[in-house]
């Protein structure tokens, strides 16, 4: 008896470890391309890769970093997609919010077509739209600015469905006891609606933010001057200038600053990164 | 008390109105425009072909009869279904891996899913590096398996669109993969208990327990996969830029090339048709298919 538990507990063992070994196998492989960007990022640009040698360095350099920022406007591209991700979230927040009530707390004539009407925007992606839109963006003299990378985005069906949910989940009982005491729907809004659904507009906004922070073909057609061009857009131009080439750890620097600033927080904030990503995929 | 009345019966609409501002101006109407304009000529670096001319069906009738579209064509339809079910296969075994009461899961998972933080054209320039021939990392790798085949994959007629597939599920399946693990956290544990007492192996478990529980998720994930891979370009503009000689073309490239490149509006318009009715067709299967599933 005691044996065969023991047995039991030895096989389950076993086959626990080789469990381990196999994730933490795949797991690892699936590390080695950004693992090689970082390593490759501080190799001195003097000691081309070759065969074999594609790591470390004979010393750690900050180098590339520096070249990489002479080439290309980083801090500008920074900037400017810095400033399009805030723009687009300031005003998704707005005009979720108020789309989201109003299709959760009235009745209303024709509130299911013009429900459908927005939500029309998750069954044709914007970026199908390019062609138009571009004709659009330069008949309203915005071609080259930044408010044109941001604009499309200004109204999304997927944010007022998702919030338009969270508010309907509010208790009935609140809004009534609000109602009753004669409060406006400002202050239904803000007083009992919002506080409970803050976190759905934090994973909202997390999964805005991460989306328009690695956006690219539309801000490159959009764009055509350092003035107005973000980060993802500045990196091709960077690769594909003359000088760079095969220069892995510049290249690789390159692409580490641009990716950083978003990867970092999503190591700090790696929980609600993932719930936000959950959330925002459940269109 | 009438003009509360009123200011009742108009505050959701001006409370809707900056939504739906946003997506008449940037959804229903360039749709709408799409398909007005897929029946004219008009290409910009023409002088005489400036102006739009109303063509008919000229514009459908040339591209379903260029070959070259029907490569475009092609190329996206194999991109969709390589990239598609193997990286949904791919987030199933991460997801199963990472739900295990293992030491390191939190590391696994974090390795799995780090790929989608980045953005796609980062991602293209790292696996730039790993594709070159001889010391690129993946190449050297395939060569320790015993892999002697050529080596250019981004040069390659044969190998550039699956060094684009490549990339897409390096950084896909980690993003598909948290669906599959939330799933798997809210599937009900008796389930499994009885399954463990009648002496159900780990694998029946998951073949007759967990996949079949999860078959919404599944649908759902399919379906932000297909769409996800009619809009990928960026690793195409860092890798192939199509080529070699439209060998890495996919529809969503073709479109920016035709419009920008070619300056040919009408015949951009015509392929934006195209593409809006290939993403209402799938979207519109899909709403089927889960009503059905739901019944």
């Amino acid at each position: 008896m005691q044996l065969s538990k023991d047995g039991h507990r030895r096989r389950w063992n076993s086959k626990k470890t080789l469990a381990m070994l196999i994730t933490w196998t795949i797991a690892l492989l699936w590390a080695v391309p950004v693992f090689w960007a970082l390593v490759a990022s501080f190799r001195p640009a003097s000691e081309p890769m070759g065969r074999g040698d594609v790591w470390f360095g004979s010393m750690l350099t900050l180098d590339n970093y520096i070249k990489a920022w002479s080439l290309a406007p980083f801090d500008r591209y920074f900037l400017n997609t810095v400033i399009i991700v805030s723009m687009i979230l300031g005003v998704q927040l707005i005009t979720i919010t108020l789309a989201g009530f109003a299709f959760a707390h009235y009745e209303f004539h024709g509130r299911k077509i013009l429900l459908f009407i927005i939500l029309l925007q998750l069954m044709i992606p914007t970026t199908a739209l390019l062609v138009p839109n571009f004709s659009t963006i330069r008949f309203l003299n915005l071609y080259d600015t930044r408010l044109a990378i941001a604009i499309p985005y200004f109204g999304s069906a997927f944010g007022a469905f998702l919030m338009r949910q969270a508010f309907l989940e509010v208790p009935h009982d609140l809004v009534d006891a609000g109602t009753i005491d004669g409060a406006s729907w400002w202050q239904l809004l803000r007083h009992i609606y919002l506080p409970p659904t803050i976190p759905v507009l934090v994973a909202f906004g997390i999964s805005s933010v991460a989306w328009h922070w690695n956006e690219f073909l539309w801000p490159l057609i959009i764009t055509k001057s350092d003035a107005a061009r973000p980060l993802t857009a500045g990196l091709v131009r960077f690769t594909q200038l003359g000088e760079i080439g095969a220069q892995w750890s510049l290249l690789s620097a390159a692409t580490l600053i641009v990716a950083a600033p978003l990867f970092i927080a999503f190591l700090v904030f790696q929980r609600r990164f993932i719930e936000s990503f959950v959330h925002s995929g459940l269109k | 008390m009438e003009r509360s009345q009123t200011r009742k019966s108009t505050l959701p609409y001006l409370l809707i109105l900056p939504t739906l501002f946003f997506v008449a101006i940037f959804t229903i109407w360039p749709t709408i425009n799409s398909f007005y304009m897929s029946f004219f000529r008009q290409r910009l670096n023409l002088a005489r072909f400036r102006e739009p001319a109303f063509v008919g069906i000229e514009n459908f009738v040339n591209l379903f009869s260029d070959p070259r579209f029907i490569q475009v064509l092609k190329n996206t339809i194999i991109y969709v279904i390589g990239t598609v079910p193997l990286a949904i296969f791919l987030a199933f075994v991460f997801a199963f891996l990472v739900n295990q009461r293992i030491r390191g899961v939190g590391l696994s998972r974090l390795s799995f899913f780090h790929p989608s933080i980045l953005p796609m054209v980062s991602a293209a320039t790292i696996w730039m590096f790993f594709l070159t021939p001889d010391y690129g990392i993946f190449n050297e790798a395939l060569h320790f398996l015993g892999y002697r085949g050529p080596q250019n994959w981004t040069a390659n007629p044969d190998l550039a669109l699956i060094s684009i597939m490549i990339v897409a599920l390096w950084k896909n399946a980690g993003y598909y993969m948290i669906f599959y693990l939330a799933g798997m956290q809210n599937l009900p544990t008796e389930v499994f208990e009885a399954a463990t007492l009648d002496g159900a192996s780990t694998w029946q478990k998951l073949r007759y327990i967990t996949f079949p529980l999860l078959r919404g998720t599944t649908l759902f994930i399919t379906t932000i996969a297909i769409i996800g891979a009619f809009q990928t370009v960026d690793q195409i503009f860092v890798l192939t830029q199509g080529g070699p000689s439209g060998a890495s073309t996919t529809l969503l490239y073709y479109l920016w090339q035709v419009r920008f490149e070619f300056q040919d509006v009408g015949k951009a318009s015509a392929i934006t048709v195209v593409l809006i009715v290939l993403l209402l067709s799938f979207t519109v299967t899909n709403f089927v298919l889960s009503e059905r599933g739901r019944e």
